[in-house]
């Protein structure tokens, strides 16, 4: 798959990329309308509810009917927002969200790119999501949206910090910025980087949940004093973005946990002689169950987790994890270089 | 850099502020340089109503000042008039008003710990203290018929005699309850998270509770120990063992854990009645007209938020003079402009909630 990337640019590679990057979309899509059926379902049991049941076979179609309900609402833009702005707000936020996918070995076969500089571009479009939650909170001209939008960039921008540093151990580990290679190193070792990399792969977990902001890093739409933070004024299909941007995230995140930490499409346990068998299942259904773990486990803490402070925010993110995955990314360095 | 106050008004729609109360915020940044609490949106004048109405029928306006603990208003008003009148009111009924008013108590401090946690961004406690307290409502229902406007208490005794099993049921209930609470603690109180945004959050001292007029777990958790069923038992309150809870600290920590006690003592005052409750009549012979003598009468209860009182002037008619209520949630809140200065908006929320306001009572 990778080898057209290397020939030269023809109209048939072209329509090829056109085609795929839409079937990428369509599965990002498909992953979003059922992991907030998952996430529903999930935390109604954490919570002693059955989720949604009704909107087709076992409430299926409950996404689905959510977000046709949005896209045919009337589209209201606040007579004192900052029009264009408050337009582009969304797009800006969903472009690098959608587009960090491309970076993203789903095995060694499927993936859009194959650059040596992966993780660089995933990080540095993922920065820019902030700009749209930002830009939204100012022009919807809204005092709550604005406090939100602050937060949201303060929590981001402090966050993206330990979160690369954190990934600098695996990249010092193995090498090289390329995440399929990143993947295939971890094979070679026979141990994924989660075992050596533990405090990176601790702080990358806590650092990803802010960039998210998923519960218990959800103050820049915390519902009970924000009313919903930097979206509260957006309604309808842009709203919908909104919230396509957040799910987008989840997968993108996801995604590159299991990359960078768990092997991507690896089979577990290999250095056990009897479990080789284990390779027989294809690469993607590896990379599909570990990808669910992680979900999961965002939808866990959702479910049973209370909200952080905002100077407690800023001071783990500054004084705990900036620290902490510096020291790993030196005691790293040191021990490659000694050993 | 020139920087601005921003004044946020919150409210009178907000999730956070349990119903329709405004607050006028003033923030430098996050931090929050004055508020200004505005009432009465939910100002219904009950009691200018009263006024016009004999006795009896005030006892469903009662129902509707703290819609979340309204046997216990039931019960402010009947006991007021009933000292007036100097009545004797039947074993059974009292043991029944008990029962009631401590399940009350447990389900208002349920929807209180659940409200709480939805404020601090925990979703799950808020679902399950609403189950255990569908129990509750449930088993009001097949008492007298409603689940949140009771209607239940009459001058004299109760309307209507516990129906057959139901005493078992509560007895039950209070069983797993128990139990309940255990939980509650297991899934909140040791959370790192929750104990950051708690301790040390809106703490004051005994000294300024007093000044405020505090009651209840307001005033309870600066360590001053007045509970009213201890310290000027009315009811039958005197027959049963239980334990008043405090706490030194004064903080939102230490507000949490009392409510979270108080529901334990008052299961516990539950289990005792069920045990004790005897055979007999639930209404004592009153007349058909209530015309308490000429005089006034002040009397008060600890309600599920503090002292709530009843002070009645009557001038020998069948309706009450004036009609005055000290409704607890509405001297409780006047702390928050002190205890907000310098809070961030998070912490606001946090702050607001521990001081347990229910609008229909802080408007009257």
């Amino acid at each position: 798959m990778f080898n057209w990337l290397h020939g030269p640019m023809t109209v048939g590679t072209l329509l090829t990329i056109s085609v795929l990057a839409v079937v990428l979309l369509l599965i990002v899509l498909a992953f979003v309308t059922y992991a907030i059926y998952f996430e529903r379902k999930v935390i109604g049991w954490i919570q002693l509810r059955h989720g949604p049941t009704e909107h087709g076979p076992l409430g299926l179609l409950q996404t689905p009917a959510d977000v046709l309900k949005l896209l045919i609402k009337e589209d209201i833009i606040p007579k004192l927002a900052d029009k264009p702005l408050f337009i582009l707000a969304p797009v800006l936020a969903f472009v690098p969200s959608f587009t960090v996918v491309a970076v993203i070995p789903f095995t060694d076969a499927i993936g859009f790119t194959d650059t040596n500089v992966g993780l660089l571009i995933y990080v540095a479009l993922s920065g820019i999501t902030i700009l749209g939650t930002l830009l939204g909170g100012w022009a919807s001209n809204n005092k709550y949206s604005l406090l939100g939008g602050m937060r949201s960039a303060a929590q981001m921008i402090s966050y993206e910090i330990p979160l690369i540093l954190s990934a600098m151990g695996v990249i010092v580990m193995a090498g090289t910025m390329n995440l399929r290679e990143i993947v295939e190193f971890q094979g070679q070792m026979g141990v994924w980087f989660v075992v050596p990399q533990i405090v990176g792969f601790l702080v990358f977990l806590i650092a990803a949940n802010a960039e998210m902001n998923r519960s218990p890093f959800d103050l820049p739409e915390a519902e009970s004093e924000l009313v919903a933070g930097y979206h509260t004024e957006y309604s309808g299909f842009r709203f919908a973005i909104f919230m396509l941007t957040e799910y987008v995230y989840m997968f993108a995140m996801s995604s590159l946990i299991v990359v960078l930490f768990l092997g991507g499409w690896l089979p577990p346990l290999q250095w056990i002689p009897g479990l080789g068998f284990l390779k027989a299942v294809p690469g993607i259904v590896w990379f599909a169950l570990k990808f669910v773990v992680v979900v999961f486990y965002w939808i866990w803490l959702r479910g049973t987790m209370p909200r952080f402070r905002t100077e407690t925010l800023m001071n783990f993110a500054w004084k705990v994890l900036l620290p902490v995955s510096l020291l790993n990314l030196v005691a790293t360095a040191v021990i490659k270089a000694l050993v | 850099m020139r920087t601005e106050e921003l004044t946020l008004n919150v409210g009178p729609q907000h999730p956070s502020t349990h119903g329709v109360l405004r607050l006028v915020v003033k923030l430098d940044g996050e931090r929050i340089t004055h508020v200004e609490p505005v009432i009465g949106y939910l100002h219904r004048g009950t009691e200018k109503l009263a006024e016009g109405l004999n006795f009896t029928q005030i006892i469903p306006y009662t129902d509707r000042m703290d819609y979340l603990a309204a046997m216990l208003n039931n019960y402010c008003l009947v006991h007021a008039v009933e000292t007036l009148m100097g009545l004797e009111i039947p074993e059974r009924a009292e043991y029944l008003r008990v029962i009631v008013m401590e399940l009350n108590r447990v389900a208002s401090h349920l929807v209180w710990f659940g409200t709480y946690l939805l404020d601090i961004g925990a979703l799950s406690p808020f679902l399950f203290a609403f189950n255990e307290r569908e129990t509750i409502l449930n088993l009001f229902n097949e008492l007298c018929g409603a689940r949140l406007t009771y209607n239940y208490m009459r001058v004299g005794g109760v309307k209507w005699d516990a129906p057959e099993g139901w005493l078992e049921k509560v007895d039950e209930f209070v069983k797993r309850m128990m139990q309940k609470v255990d939980e509650f603690h297991t899934l909140v109180t040791g959370n790192e998270i929750f104990l950051n945004r708690m301790r040390g959050v809106g703490k004051y001292d005994a000294g300024t509770a007093l000044a405020f007029g505090l009651s209840g777990v307001n005033l309870r958790c600066t360590g001053v120990d007045y509970d009213i069923r201890k310290f000027k038992p009315y009811s039958i309150y005197d027959r049963f063992e239980f334990d008043v809870p405090l706490s030194q600290e004064g903080d939102c920590y230490a507000r949490y854990l009392l409510r979270l006690e108080e529901i334990r003592q008052s299961l516990r005052i539950v289990e005792q009645a069920v045990a004790q409750i005897p055979d007999g009549p639930v209404m004592a012979k009153v007349p058909k007209m209530l015309r308490p003598p000429k005089g006034e009468v002040y009397t008060s209860i600890e309600g599920a938020r503090g002292e709530l009182g009843c002070h009645i002037v009557s001038d020998g008619k069948d309706k009450p003079y004036r009609i005055k209520w000290r409704r607890p949630s509405f001297v409780n809140l006047q702390i928050l402009p002190k205890l907000a200065v310098g809070l961030n908006m998070s912490d606001l929320v946090a702050v607001l909630g521990a001081i347990d306001i229910v609008l229909g009572e802080v408007d009257g």
